[in-house]
């Protein structure tokens, strides 16, 4: 299973990788704590099993051994003024279908404001500390990068149930319907082009992944270099940040205090969206 | 001679059904999602509602079969068999049912494989095809002494039991009460198993706290109890259609309206107070998939479906002297089976079509960025399809199937 497996899919750094593991023992070693866990969802019957206590650590960024980097966003609402250049540059870099944004701006996302101030955010997939979506895909199709903690979709592995859709809180996450826009539809030049996500360059094919999975936003994982850092100067940044036109989307390493992230939070207030769901997302906007 | 036109117009209606829904299999198949019409708002619609529908009607109809098998409730032996097979076919149309929304078919499998078992969605699979293995089980060691006893004829039937029997060969006395006990064991089993199953699928529904409107402790139970009405509903629709009908049926499709209308008042009890909780809160969140129930696009869905035609309507004939004429008993149970369509269906789309960040679906324009659903033609003619195939198979199952004496049997054990 093991052999046959891991070639399947270039998504590097895999998940608390079922597939790598037996089973059997799986099964033996979680037996009916497992069902408890399915049932409560609760914490404590984790470390019972054995698994790894991922996402125990608080919001100031204790993190696992495994884990380097915490990638994130800070968004200056007050410097959007919702051109949409992100979506478009999004739809750009990872060449998604008409129905996948992976980033979409939200206008007025607080209702009416009594100061009457526009209010656009842009909303990527928040990339969560504890992301509700990767414990009720059925395949663990989908699951959190123990490097850098961004949730990434096995294209190869997902069955296309949509179950992760309706369980993020953010509208994150996307069918691909297999449906193009005309360019691709036509079978232009630019249909041969393949999407650079995830390293995997596929060119899109009917029927074939990513059609029929579910998709999300990576942070551009696939800008990334070996060691997983990304590099600002050298264009290696996610393209939403990379092409905003008022400056307001910050991307860095949230756990290193001299990155320009982490420099933000320290020093203006920022929220996050739902934190009473307590997914702990890693998008952070400034009012 | 009414069972006669009544059971003609059952096999007409089964294979219109199936046969446009053919129609909808090869769009479905050739041109995959395309033509659906749910997005990724709400991403579940008229699949999803179906296959909750008749997994609800499969665990419902297997419960009230193991009143006969494990609790020996003498009264309904007569239909034991059929709620068994009918618990076998249900399974089977709710499987189509949501394997026709998966993005990808072919991988169906790999759940049973890489099964991630943080996710209730893993864990009923597993167990619905633990209780699929346990159905089939139970019904062969039911119908396994007919199959050897009739094995011997030489038309078609005698030929299919020759088939069907598994190179089986006793017919002994011992051999019998031996399937009998056989039966009471799968079926003991099989009561925990449908209870954690279908449990299960509201569990699944109910841990998703992204979407107020199914976050409750009350999913796993609303699902259960929906399961029980609908499955006796259903029954006493079956009874009265299938071996000889209501004229010797009478007296079980009555008492079995007497115990879904208990039922349905109960799961109405909870409905009532689900909606009137969430609504004094007035949580806007937990509120606003109720207000779409209510009072949203899809307002006749409850009101006339769910609530009139699938309630009231059902209580009325249950509760005044219709309640005895085993034909308004069934005809109750097919408007109470068939409302429940209409509570999946709320449960299902109202939960999605609240946009889970304010202006979400007005930020790009997409047909499938939009809390906007109505199932396509292929969705519709996919899930007609389903229900045309589950009557024609109820239809050749009564052909082909051993009916049984149970008569005799009960005989039997007395003595």
């Amino acid at each position: 299973m093991e052999d046959k497996d891991l070639p399947r899919t270039s998504v590097p750094d895999q998940p608390q990788g079922l597939s790598r593991r037996n089973l059997v023992s799986r099964l033996v070693t979680i037996g009916a704590a497992a069902l408890a866990t399915a049932m409560s969802a609760g914490g404590a019957v984790e470390a019972l099993a054995g698994e790894s206590e991922e996402g125990a650590h608080d919001l100031t960024g204790a993190m696992p051994s495994s884990r380097r980097f915490r990638y994130g966003m800070v968004v200056d609402t007050r410097r959007c003024v919702g051109c949409k250049a992100c979506v478009v540059a999004c739809k750009a870099e990872n060449k998604t279908p008409p129905g996948v944004s992976y980033t979409l701006v939200l206008n007025n996302a607080f209702g009416e404001r009594l100061d009457d101030k526009p209010l656009f955010m842009t909303k990527p997939c928040f990339h969560c500390e504890q992301p509700p979506c990767v414990d009720v895909c059925p395949v663990g199709a989908t699951f959190k990068r123990e490097r850098d903690g961004i949730v990434v979709v096995d294209y190869d592995r997902c069955i296309g149930c949509r179950y992760c859709v309706t369980g993020c809180p953010y509208g994150a996450r996307y069918f691909d319907f297999d449906e193009n826009y005309p360019a691709v539809e036509d079978q232009t030049a630019y249909a041969a082009v393949p999407s650079p996500e995830y390293k995997q360059f596929r060119v899109r094919k009917k029927g074939q992944s990513p059609a029929g999975n579910v998709r999300k936003c990576t942070f551009c994982v696939h800008l990334q270099d070996e060691q997983g850092r990304y590099d600002k100067n050298a264009g290696r940044w996610p393209s939403c940040a990379k092409t905003c036109t008022g400056h307001a989307i910050h991307f860095g390493d949230l756990s290193d205090p001299n990155s320009e992230v982490a420099k933000l939070l320290r020093e203006r207030q920022a929220v996050r969206l739902k934190e009473e769901l307590g997914t702990q997302p890693n998008v952070f906007y400034l009012l | 001679m009414e069972t006669k036109a009544l059971k003609r117009l059952f096999w007409i209606a089964g294979s219109v059904l199936f046969l446009i829904g053919l129609g909808g299999w090869y769009d479905r198949l050739a041109n995959g999602h395309v033509h659906a019409n749910y997005g990724s708002v709400v991403t579940w619609g008229l699949w999803v509602a179906a296959y909750i529908y008749f997994i609800g009607l499969s665990a419902g109809s297997f419960l009230i079969s193991s009143l006969v098998y494990v609790f020996n409730v003498k009264r309904f032996e007569r239909i034991g068999r059929l709620a068994v097979f009918t618990a076998v076919i249900t399974l089977l149309l709710a499987l189509l049912s949501i394997w026709a929304d998966l993005g990808h078919m072919g991988r169906a499998w790999e759940v049973m494989i890489y099964a991630n078992f943080k996710s209730p969605m893993a864990w009923m699979i597993w167990l619905y095809s633990a209780y699929f293995l346990l159905l089939v089980a139970e019904l062969w060691f039911l119908l396994r002494w007919d199959f050897v006893v009739g094995s011997s004829e030489r038309s078609l039937c005698g030929r299919l039991f020759r088939l069907l029997k598994l190179g089986s060969n006793d017919v002994s006395e011992n051999s019998r009460s031996r399937d009998r006990r056989i039966v009471k064991i799968l079926a003991t089993i099989g009561v925990p198993v449908a209870i954690m199953f279908h449990g299960g699928v509201g569990a699944l529904f109910g841990v998703v706290a992204a979407r107020p409107h199914w976050h409750s402790g009350m999913f796993p139970i609303l699902f259960l109890l929906s399961a029980l009405v609908s499955g006796g509903a259903l029954l006493t629709v079956l009874a009265a259609v299938f071996q000889d009908g209501w004229t010797r049926n009478r007296e079980i499709v009555v008492s079995l309206g007497q115990l879904v209308l208990g039922l349905l008042l109960l799961d109405v009890l909870f409905q009532v107070s689900e909606m009137l909780v969430a609504f004094r809160g007035g949580i806007p969140g937990e509120v606003e998939g109720l207000k779409l129930v209510l009072g949203g696009p899809y307002w006749a869905v409850f009101w006339v479906g769910q609530l009139a035609l699938g309630t009231l309507v059902p209580i009325l004939l249950l509760v005044f002297r219709t309640r005895s004429d085993p034909r308004w008993v069934s005809l109750a149970g097919l408007l109470i089976a068939a409302g429940f369509m209409g509570m999946r269906l709320n449960i299902v789309v109202p939960g999605l079509a609240v946009e889970e960040l304010r202006g979400l679906a007005e930020s790009i324009s997409s047909a499938r960025i939009s809390a906007h659903y109505l199932p396509g033609i292929t969705e519709w003619l996919v899930t007609l399809g389903i229900v045309g195939l589950g009557m024609l198979l109820f239809g050749l199952g009564e052909v082909f199937l051993p009916q049984g004496s149970e008569g005799e049997e009960t005989h039997v054990r007395i003595r």
